[in-house]
């Protein structure tokens, strides 16, 4: 159980997919506008790769090592398409609001990683807790970025008004150079984090 | 005229206005990963412009020929998927035989390109904004361009990021994206352009 919870909470923070491994900001940064949609990608994410670890996990057996990378890539294809058609049906303003990056899921290099490096390796009890902490992790970050932009560049937070009619937002971190700058700014601190969380281990020892 | 006109507002639309990586924030991952060095930022952009280019028309046959007659178009990630990474792999096998100087030139960038989202971002989006052959094409010749630009310009400034003095915490990553924070208000600068 505690190897279990220490997968869990390696992508949290240490292995965090965003921060640390720099791997698949392109829906990040593209769709922390808003608090709102920021917690959409996260769920359409989260879905795609719990799915696709937990189906290549169980089937691993059956997968031949020369054939994998066409399977894994049609396996996350083919949940990527059932999402897209799904929130078209039920999630039409969502839907628009993430626009082409549902199905640029398909190439988010953190998935196709952590099929390839975990659930092909591992078994399905180990592979759902995987995900579920890389899922959180990308949770984590898409959303901290968000809030700051939210806030600070539209003055909202969950669409609702936090400051009076006078408060001017800082329009620059709603357009796409905020992004880079809110982002470039939170690395910084979870290194800062990191270092500091390091150091203090170092002296307890 | 106007057909022409249309075209060039494409292009300069999408090298500038709309540059794939610091506005549409496509690409990111090579876009960080493969600055390090201007050599490698060169080679990497001339073999996606070389793929993006030739991937978009085939991906447009597919999908005008293949899914749109037989009602098939909720396929199409799937399909362009499939078809770029077979794709890729023609292009590597021929030119390995063909046209080897062109192959050592961008031979270990192909196998990357396949998972660069930028192929497949170029060839969804042409089926989104409705484009022709001729405007799909001059779209992901802008795209590229685009995209090469931006390699090169951050490229450079890592180069020159180097040799500056820089504090301790905003080494690396986080100078990187706060750089193209910059570079994106120069490019939104030009918003207006072909208009």
């Amino acid at each position: 159980m505690k190897s279990l919870l220490s997968i869990f909470n390696r992508g949290l923070l240490k292995e965090n997919p965003v921060f640390i491994l720099m791997l698949g900001l392109c829906s990040v940064l593209a769709v922390s506008v808003s608090v709102v949609n920021a917690i959409g990608m996260t769920l359409a994410y989260s879905f795609v790769l719990i799915c696709s670890e937990l189906t290549i996990s169980s089937c691993r057996k059956w997968i031949p090592k020369s054939l994998r990378v066409p399977i894994f890539i049609l396996t996350i294809a083919s949940f990527v398409t059932i999402l897209g058609l799904v929130m078209k049906a039920y999630f039409p303003d969502l839907d628009k609001a993430l626009g082409i990056f549902i199905p640029l899921i398909v190439v988010n290099c953190i998935i196709i990683g952590r099929v390839e490096a975990f659930a092909y390796r591992k078994s399905v009890i180990e592979s759902l807790f995987d995900s579920l902490g890389m899922s959180a992790g990308y949770g984590i970050a898409i959303i901290a970025i968000a809030v700051v932009r939210e806030i600070l560049g539209n003055g909202t937070l969950f669409d609702i008004p936090l400051f009076g009619a006078h408060f001017q937002p800082a329009l620059i971190l709603i357009l796409p150079p905020g992004a880079f700058l809110v982002i470039g700014l939170e690395i910084a601190l979870v290194n800062a984090i990191l270092k500091k969380t390091e150091a203090k281990r170092g002296t307890s020892k | 005229m106007n057909d022409l006109q249309q075209l060039g507002q494409i292009l300069l639309q999408s090298i500038f206005a709309q540059n794939l990586v610091f506005i549409r924030f496509l690409a990111l991952c090579s876009f960080v990963g493969l600055t390090a060095d201007f050599n490698s930022a060169v080679g990497m952009s001339w073999a996606v412009t070389f793929v993006t280019v030739l991937a978009s028309a085939v991906s447009y046959v597919v999908y005008h020929f293949l899914l749109v007659p037989f009602n098939l178009e909720y396929l199409q990630t799937i399909t362009f998927i499939l078809t770029i990474a077979v794709f890729v792999q023609l292009v590597e096998i021929y030119l390995k035989k063909a046209i080897p100087s062109l192959h050592r030139m961008m031979g270990i960038y192909l196998p990357l390109i396949a998972s660069n989202c930028m192929i497949l971002a170029v060839a969804l989006l042409n089926v989104t904004e409705k484009y022709n052959l001729l405007e799909a094409t001059v779209f992901s010749l802008g795209a590229s361009i685009g995209y090469a630009l931006a390699l090169i310009i951050m490229a450079g400034i890592r180069e020159r990021l180097r040799y500056a003095k820089v504090p301790e915490l905003m080494k690396g990553y986080p100078l990187i994206f706060i750089a193209s924070a910059f570079i994106a208000i120069a490019f939104m600068g030009l918003q207006g352009l072909g208009r």
